[in-house]
């Protein structure tokens, strides 16, 4: 059984209020830092620590916050991401709704190491049930000292506010959110300048997912080298999975990275299995975006070694065999599942949530989402197929953010594991299109 | 029973005036506008569960902007809702994972007990039926979400008929009186 470093108390009766909480040595790395580390050590144990962006980039959390600008006199914010509405993802949800405090404790010690006075938390509209959770623990920690003026008598002050927004979810895209921030659309931002030098209302920023401030407490209290040494090379440390689709335990589990996927899927102390006594097909190991991989790819590599659940492992092979670890959105489908519709499915979610600014994207959104549409319902041609693939690549690199390179990397992937399929429903529509058609056939595995 | 239509000159109450003055301490003094999402969530709750051209101009008003910073922005996030609703919107998730549990099947079953097609109201005006994207709660689809609600694992017709007889049975409750109840049962007790 894996270490929790996050989620250890997480079914301690009222862990959300902060004195059972605290009891459970809750806001320790507040004290910690203030009382005994500058601001720079913190961002050092985190740097030490190789915690990378949880929310799906995967990107080193302390270089992100080593290019922060620090002229003097200007404010800084730190904002948190919580914004999950990537398909498949819904740890984050679970973390601020059993233990809003480990979010705050985080933000506060994230906060000190970068020299934010007053910081945000921008969670995704539909969570407003959250939200007001949220706002019930800040105003505990208010209470206790630990927010505000002068904290603990460190002479560090720091106010921190909950955002909501209002369906969108281009606004997990870190400038669109700030654009949000600010009350404007979510129409992601041209780089540079990053956000490190002009983020929120132009000040330099740190935009970090929920789970990544969330590991800060444990980094400060237990130090970044004891961090790195749980995980499995450059993945450190535990990672948080929302398992969902076809499994006989879905839900969210803490996993060490470097665990095997083939023991996530089916041990009982996971996922328990394929549901119904079926057969697993394909999976979508870190949210709609990320490559889809056929069973045989994501239990093994293309060289025939175990997959692990990591960063490197995941993705090894690039794009031909492998995925992404993403943000750990894991999607399992069985042998019933149509991959023509669920190619669809995606497609028509991407075209929804385009912002629109960039043509790629806003039109090359719509042309998948029709073309994958008349391939499901039998009306494609062997055209159509090769269509959508030259679609995704027009749309691939040539957009402001990566909501382009999501729309795409899906469709290219499902083609090319499973383009008999595709033909199938273009040369037996009528098979293909009566309810409860299932291909059986081989998927293609390079 | 109708639904609530937006008086032609709305005004916010005093509760709803209070949560406002409070969010904009949230943001610099030169940076109000900030405040736009929550008070547009604000004015929702408040005149019947969606946003009329009158109720939008009242946030501009409210926040010294011109009325089209309200207009573009309430057009760009799927969560306003700008033509009258019914008692209850129930936002279907129809996203991938959702999808392989049966959210097809749960919004043809909700078209058929309601009346109401997607993007319609029902004739006695209680529900209207939105399909929406993802709401991150995957491990529990199929999901639907209620204002502030979630309720998931919505795979049986038990399940189904308990959600509504929940909502018909509800005295609409505002946005600002959060009570612990809201809670999905996923995150009640685990």
């Amino acid at each position: 059984m894996g270490r929790k470093l996050l989620t250890e108390h997480i079914n301690v009766e009222g862990i959300n209020t902060f004195e059972v909480y605290r009891k459970h040595g809750g806001y320790r790395s507040v004290e910690k830092a203030l009382k005994t580390m500058t601001p720079d050590e913190v961002t050092e144990e985190v740097k030490k620590s190789g915690l990378r962006g949880r929310g799906g980039a995967g990107f080193p959390a302390g270089m992100k916050w080593g290019f922060l600008a620090k002229p003097e006199g200007v404010p800084r914010y730190l904002v948190c991401n919580a914004d999950e509405s990537e398909p498949g993802t819904f740890k984050d949800r679970q973390l601020m709704t059993k233990l809003p405090h480990l979010l705050i404790e985080g933000m506060i010690t994230g906060s000190y190491a970068l020299g934010a006075r007053t910081s945000y938390i921008y969670i995704r509209g539909e969570l407003l049930y959250v939200l007001r959770i949220l706002e019930k623990a800040i105003a505990e920690a208010y209470a206790a000292g630990f927010l505000g003026e002068n904290i603990l008598g460190s002479g560090y002050s720091l106010d921190l506010h909950v955002h909501p927004g209002a369906g969108a979810y281009i606004c997990g895209e870190e400038t669109a959110l700030l654009e949000s921030l600010e009350g404007k659309r979510g129409n992601p931002r041209n780089k540079p300048p990053f956000p490190a030098v002009q983020g929120l209302y132009a000040r330099p920023t740190v935009v970090n997912n929920v789970e990544t401030i969330a590991a800060v407490p444990v980094i400060v209290n237990e130090g970044g080298d004891e961090y790195a040494k749980i995980g499995i090379g450059k993945s450190t440390g535990t990672k948080l999975i929302s398992a969902c689709g076809h499994l006989n335990k879905p839900g969210i589990y803490e996993i060490e990275l470097g665990l095997p996927v083939e023991e996530f899927i089916y041990s009982d102390e996971y996922c328990g299995g394929i549901w119904k006594g079926r057969e697993l097909k394909a999976v979508v190991a870190g949210g709609s975006s990320v490559p889809i991989l056929p069973k045989e790819l994501i239990l093994k590599t293309a060289a025939g070694e175990n997959r692990l659940m990591s960063y490197e492992s995941l993705s090894d092979g690039g794009f031909v065999t492998g995925t992404m670890l993403g943000s750990g959105g894991f999607i399992a489908m069985d042998e019933t599942t149509c991959i023509v519709k669920n190619t669809w499915n995606y497609s028509r979610f991407y075209h929804h949530e385009s912002c629109g600014q960039c043509s790629p994207c806003r039109e090359g959104t719509g042309w998948l989402e029709k073309v994958l549409h008349r391939l499901e319902h039998g009306h494609g041609s062997m055209h159509d197929i090769d269509l959508i693939v030259s679609v995704a690549k027009q749309i691939e690199g040539n957009t402001i953010c990566p909501l382009g390179e999501a729309a795409a990397w899906p469709v290219a992937a499902a083609v090319r594991h499973f383009r008999h399929e595709f033909e199938w429903h273009v040369n037996h529509p009528k098979e293909a299109t009566a309810p409860g058609a299932v291909y059986r056939g081989a998927a293609v595995l390079a | 029973m109708e639904p609530t239509t937006a008086p032609a000159k709305p005004q916010f109450s005093a509760a709803a005036q209070a949560e406002i003055k409070r969010l904009l301490t949230h943001y610099p003094d030169d940076r109000s506008k900030s405040a736009l999402l929550p008070i547009l969530h604000i004015a929702q709750a408040e005149f019947g569960g969606w946003v009329s051209p009158e109720v939008q101009d009242l946030v501009a008003e409210t926040l010294n902007i011109k009325p089209i910073e309200v207009y573009e922005v309430s057009s760009f996030y799927t969560m306003y809702n700008l033509k009258l609703v019914g008692k209850h919107v129930l936002e279907i998730c129809r996203t991938g994972p959702c999808m392989l549990r049966g959210s097809d099947e749960l919004t043809e079953h909700l078209e058929r007990i309601t009346g109401a097609k997607v993007g319609e109201t029902s004739p006695d005006g209680l529900f209207t039926l939105k399909e929406v994207e993802c709401l991150a709660a995957c491990g529990f689809a199929p999901v639907v979400q209620v204002r502030e609600q979630y309720y998931e694992q919505l795979d049986t017709t038990e399940a189904v008929d308990a959600m509504l007889n929940d909502l018909r049975g509800q005295i609409h409750r505002p946005i600002l009186s959060w009570e612990e109840n809201d809670l999905p049962n996923s995150l009640r007790n685990n």
